[in-house]
């Protein structure tokens, strides 16, 4: 099975598309079929366009903090691509695309990040947990979806995303043990983007790869080219298939890199040099997926320009409707505290109603 | 009905609540097998098998987090944790996520939940294991807070707990769980949250306590027979919310106000009772409203623990100092 034979302990690591676009690994080219690739491209391409944009409405005074994705496209839709619609998603607070192919409305992500809780009010169905922001959290929660799961018998799995940076967390151990001991349907994917902000990698861990951390959870753990959408597809379809079957919790490391800052608050000329950026923009995964398309003949570079065009359009004009309407109202910050507000918080947000009703005297 | 150990009362809440509703599953360290290491989970795994009754492992954060994961996906968690001091090892969890989980998706994702552990001193343990922590859990907005004194309202509240829509912290204040016993109703039954009881009406001094206090409050008005002091004794039975109403009226009542809290001082529960007092009954009162409280030190081990919580001698002489004032 792929796991023995991507031993990370012997540095193995599952590549199937290289950079260029071509297939290295025909055995275990995955048989997607050509509306779900399509379905991937697309999202990612609109992952792309909603970071590039967000990055400028940001500068522009518009939107106030935000943590884009670019580069780490791959490593998000190879492994949401392969969960039904029942799984669930939890996640950290990198994961736009995952969140845009679970079905996270566009709208929804830009007023989480204008700063208003509403962004977090998802559809029930495209089971997606809120924004985490304390990392390491997010693999218990996955923890506690996948064991109730388990205990009610309803063969969902529970895809849950850190970074490297997370995996140092308490939590991120605890969890993963955790599911382990109970054989909990978990698929853990560690997006190593090389960077905790600014501390690297080999600053975090004095282990030579993150999948190997598995070993010590007694379950299966794997490193994936993280760019190449095809074989973050493959390795996470097996995990989920593995987990549902209820052999437990599956690790992926995926190697990715952050092209872009940490956040908008964040400077990364300060600790890395732009040269070593500049090497890993050649690696672009949504470049060498497009190249995979046209040689499929599922896309052309005529339909590649279409569908930018129609992505700026979209995500400046679901941007400009957030800016104009995603202000928060003054009952929400009350309401949603408990079920029913206690009498105490009932009394200040009626005193604090009428204070502003009366003009603020 | 029969006469029941406060212990015994949560064991028969448990155990009712996991036959009626399948959704019910009850874990924590030792909590399976074991039964807990004060047997609270006593033979619910036996009865309910390993998937709704379980053993985890010691892993706090995650007991915690993945109840908020099973609260969302369909089971009514009651995890427990084996000791109030062992709590700051998950407390991030209430804090950051459990608390916050309602507000933070804007109502899609509420937690019905409930977190339990033995709380408090006095039974001669070692540190870690006497703590009094309501002070912090009363601070987080978004979960609720109780807090039993006698066996019919650990099963009553227990109950409600479980039933309700949002977190709760339900504190079994260890040092009582088998000291007395008490007719508890053999049917399921339900003891609001966010309302105390005046145990002892009284005309002359308010004294509001909780826990494992009440019955501390209760030998100091033994020790003040002869004094010819009509002590109103509320127990409060929910750090948060607070039934403010109760007290209130019972403060509008008597002028004097005496809170009892066994964790230390400086912005405990009392501190806040004080307050609510000051602002809403300050005209009706004949004395400054004050409180007896532990000391603001690490809770001594059990050579030295009798001088920090609260005797019914302290008590008994505040509430005489008031009653007089």
């Amino acid at each position: 099975m792929l796991f023995k034979n991507f031993d990370p302990q012997k540095k193995k690591r599952l590549t199937i598309l290289d950079e260029k676009g071509k297939i290295t690994n025909p055995e275990l080219e995955p048989k997607i079929d050509k509306d779900t690739l399509l379905k991937m491209y697309k999202t990612m391409t609109l992952a792309r366009v909603v970071d590039i944009k967000s990055l400028q409405y940001q500068r522009q005074g518009r939107l106030l903090t935000y943590a884009p994705n670019i580069g780490q496209e791959a490593a998000q839709i190879g492994a949401t691509a392969t969960l039904e619609q029942k799984d669930w998603f939890s996640p950290g607070f990198r994961e736009l695309n995952a969140f845009l192919y679970r079905g996270v409305k566009l709208k929804e992500v830009f007023l989480y990040w204008f700063g208003n809780e509403w962004g977090n009010h998802f559809d029930e169905s495209v089971r997606v947990l809120p924004v985490n922001v304390i990392i390491g959290s997010q693999v218990s929660h996955a923890t506690g979806l996948a064991l109730a799961s388990k205990i009610q018998d309803k063969k969902e799995v529970v895809l849950t995303m850190i970074g490297d940076g997370g995996t140092s967390h308490g939590e991120f151990s605890e969890g993963l043990n955790y599911a382990a001991t109970f054989n909990a349907p978990v698929v853990c994917v560690i997006q190593n983007n090389q960077y905790a902000i600014s501390t690297p990698r080999s600053k975090a861990t004095k282990a030579e790869t993150l999948a190997q951390k598995a070993v010590g959870f007694g379950i299966p753990g794997i490193q994936v080219d993280g760019n190449d959408v095809l074989a973050m597809y493959v390795a996470t379809k097996e995990a989920v298939d593995y987990a549902r079957a209820g052999n437990g919790p599956v690790l992926i490391e995926a190697v990715t890199y952050r092209i872009g800052p940490h956040t908008t608050s964040d400077d990364p000329t300060i600790y890395r040099s732009n040269e070593e950026v500049e090497e890993w923009k050649k690696k672009d995964p949504i470049i060498r997926f497009k190249q995979y398309l046209i040689d499929k003949k599922y896309w052309t570079e005529k339909q590649d320009k279409e569908l930018d065009e129609e992505n700026n359009k979209h995500v400046g004009e679901v941007f400009r409707d957030v800016e104009k309407n995603g202000h928060t109202e003054l009952l929400d910050i009350f309401k949603y505290t408990y079920q029913d507000m206690t009498p105490q918080l009932k009394e200040q947000y009626e005193s604090y109603r009428k204070f502003l009703e009366e003009g603020g005297k | 009905m029969a006469l029941l150990t406060l212990l015994e009362a949560i064991n028969q809440a448990l155990d009712q609540k996991l036959a009626e509703d399948k959704r019910v599953v009850v874990f924590g360290e030792d909590a399976g097998y074991e039964g807990g290491v004060f047997r609270v989970t006593a033979g619910l795994q036996k009865k309910y098998g390993e998937l709704r009754v379980f053993d985890t492992p010691i892993a706090e954060s995650t007991i915690i987090g993945s109840a908020l994961g099973m609260a969302i996906n369909g089971l009514l968690p009651v995890a427990e944790i084996q000791f109030d001091g062992f709590l700051f090892s998950g407390f991030n969890e209430i804090v950051t996520h459990v608390a916050r989980f309602r507000n933070r998706s804007r109502g899609r994702y509420g937690l019905p939940m409930v977190i339990r552990f033995p709380s408090g001193g006095g039974v001669r343990a070692l540190e870690h294991h006497s703590e009094s922590i309501e002070t912090f859990l009363g601070h987080i907005p978004g979960i609720k807070v109780v807090v039993p004194s006698t066996p019919y309202d650990a099963k009553g509240l227990l109950v409600s707990a479980i039933e309700d829509p949002d977190p709760v912290i339900f504190m079994e204040p260890k040092r009582i769980y088998r000291s007395g016993k008490q007719e508890v109703p053999e049917e399921l039954y339900r003891i609001p949250i966010g309302k105390a009881k005046v145990v002892k009406p009284g005309k002359d001094v308010t004294v509001v306590a909780w826990g494992a206090m009440v019955r501390e409050v209760e030998k100091a008005m033994k020790l003040l027979e002869n004094d010819n002091i009509d002590v109103e004794l509320i127990d409060l039975r929910s750090i948060n919310p607070i039934d403010e109403e109760t007290i209130i009226n019972s403060v509008k009542k008597t002028g004097r106000f005496v809170v009892v809290q066994e964790a230390v001082k400086t912005y405990g529960p009392g501190a806040e009772l004080i307050t609510l007092v000051n602002e809403k009954a300050f005209l009706h009162l004949e004395a400054q409203p004050t409180r007896v409280t532990g000391f603001d030190i690490t809770v001594p081990l059990p050579r030295g623990e009798h001088f920090h919580f609260v005797q019914p001698e302290r008590i008994a002489a505040e509430i005489k100092r008031v009653a007089k004032y």
